[in-house]
């Protein structure tokens, strides 16, 4: 899967579990700033990543991770490994 | 006539209800007195399994009228119901004009989170520890509907939840007007909810015995004090109310709908579910409200009885009553033939149905109550159309399994 496609499929997760529009979810949009998701949304976000993608991302990978687009390089590194 | 002292008494100037047969006060008065109880097969899970396959639920409530599907995702039911009363309420009462620090918010449920809590448990259950929804502490904890409802409003008093079972909606009521007389708040946003249809919840009650099994004919299964009731109906809902110091809401200017004279509770100390022998803890129960009232048995024009249609409920209170008012009760009436029992959020809701008849002079009737039940000795049920009623107060029982007894006298309004 090419990052733009699996852009795609976060963006879908993200409307759908953060309750938020589309059009902010941009690679930019900060999770808590921009997106309104507090620690427990970010832990149901990345179980719906999990599943969206059939990958396992243990908590502490998520250090540090506050952007989409860090987001969606965890998620592609993790596709790369499986592959 | 005596009368309750003025220091005694809690104002009441917000109501909000959210019932099977009514999501605003007039349609609930109006399903009050129409006749017709919410009974009917529930739709919204697969019952095939299930013994009882029926109960009062409310299916046109849209929560986004009041949160945002956001906030809605992040709540179970019972508090989608608890926090649309509890706005309703608050809407009710006008400006409050109260320093939030001395608002403080009472809420009372049975169970709490059950929908939520049998969901998650399929999905790890199905899919392992790893799936389980990082909300479902919040969404599931039984005071999540007081928390709520101090977040969106900014309420910073003290904030409670109380979980005494069928009594718990009383209970919270109670503990508010005691809130209120200690001087620890000006104004207590107080009532209860529940959402307990859930299908795991229902085989739990209908394996107790305690539910109708009247499953070819739902719409007449809940019927308290007939001769030919077999149990109670589960229903959803939630009832709130703003109560308020009474100098405060007389100073404001706002609307008194009635008061809050006398609280009594007690617990049986007898049995896990069953009542006590000869409805003891009931009877001692109602004695403690009407002496914290200040008010004698001849005082109190309308009994809004527990009257859950269970055969020993029924029959336990009706022996307790006629033991209070030595032989001769006050017309008794239960809103339970309309809406089935609404468990954490009876006692709540029915302090409102008393309220509404104080205020209209009207005793709604007990849907579904046609022949009453010989055995329970001479009550009189109101049945068939409302009655007539002259301004008094009312005395409204609530009993929850545990043994917890709470009773409340609503008295009208002394401005009135």
């Amino acid at each position: 899967m090419d990052r733009s496609a699996a852009f795609d499929q976060l963006r879908e997760a993200a409307v759908e579990v953060l309750h938020v529009d589309a059009s902010a979810v941009t690679e930019g949009a900060r999770f808590k700033e921009d997106l309104d998701a507090d620690s427990l949304a970010l832990i149901e976000f990345v179980m719906a990543l999990e599943e969206r993608f059939d990958i396992s991302v243990p908590e502490e990978e998520l250090d540090g991770v506050t952007t989409v687009g860090q987001a969606l390089d965890l998620v592609m590194a993790k596709l790369a490994a499986s592959a | 006539m005596s009368a309750p002292t003025p220091e005694r008494l809690v104002a009441i100037t917000g109501m909000g209800v959210k019932t099977p047969v009514g999501l605003d006060l007039d349609s609930f008065w109006d399903g009050l007195c129409g006749g017709r109880s919410a009974g009917a097969p529930i739709t919204s899970f697969d019952t095939s399994d299930h013994p009882v396959s029926f109960a009062c639920e409310i299916r046109d409530f849209d929560v986004t009228a009041y949160i945002t599907p956001k906030e809605a995702a992040h709540l179970d039911r019972v508090s989608h119901l608890g926090f649309a009363a509890a706005a309703d309420a608050i809407a009710d009462a006008g400006d409050l004009g109260a320093d939030p620090g001395r608002i403080a918010v009472g809420a009372g449920t049975g169970v709490g989170g059950l929908l939520t809590l049998e969901a998650q448990i399929s999905t790890f259950v199905a899919k392992g520890a790893m799936r389980v929804s990082p909300f479902l502490v919040p969404m599931m904890m039984s005071n999540a509907t007081a928390a709520f409802i101090a977040i969106q409003y900014g309420f910073t008093g003290a904030n409670f939840s109380v979980v005494t079972a069928c009594a718990a909606g009383a209970n919270a009521i109670g503990e508010a007007v005691r809130l209120v007389r200690a001087g620890d708040a000006d104004v207590v946003i107080a009532g209860g909810s529940e959402a307990s249809i859930a299908p795991v919840g229902l085989a739990a009650f209908s394996r107790m015995g305690a539910l109708s099994r009247r499953k070819d004919d739902p719409v007449h299964a809940s019927r308290p004090f007939d001769k030919d009731r077999d149990g109670f109906v589960m229903g959803e809902g939630a009832g709130f109310l703003v109560l308020e110091r009474w100098d405060r809401a007389v100073a404001r200017g706002a609307r008194i709908r009635g008061a809050i004279a006398g609280y009594g509770r007690n617990t049986d100390a007898h049995h896990i579910t069953a009542p006590s022998p000869g409805g003891e803890g009931a009877v001692r129960c109602m004695q403690l409200a009407l002496e914290d009232a200040g008010l004698t048995t001849t005082d109190i024009g309308h009994l809004n009885a527990h009257g859950t249609s269970t055969p020993l409920n029924d029959a336990s209170e009706a022996e307790a009553v006629l033991k209070v008012f030595d032989g001769a009760p006050p017309p008794i009436s239960s809103v339970k033939g309309a809406t089935g029992h609404l468990i954490g959020a009876a006692g709540a809701v029915e302090a409102v149905a008393s309220v509404m008849a104080i205020e209209r002079g009207l005793v709604f009737p007990t849907v579904n109550h046609e022949q009453l039940d010989p055995a329970l000795g001479p009550i009189d049920v109101v049945s068939g159309a409302p009655r007539p009623l002259a301004p008094a107060p009312a005395l409204s029982n609530s009993f929850g399994f545990g043994g917890h007894n709470a009773s409340l006298v609503l008295v009208p309004s002394p401005a009135a």
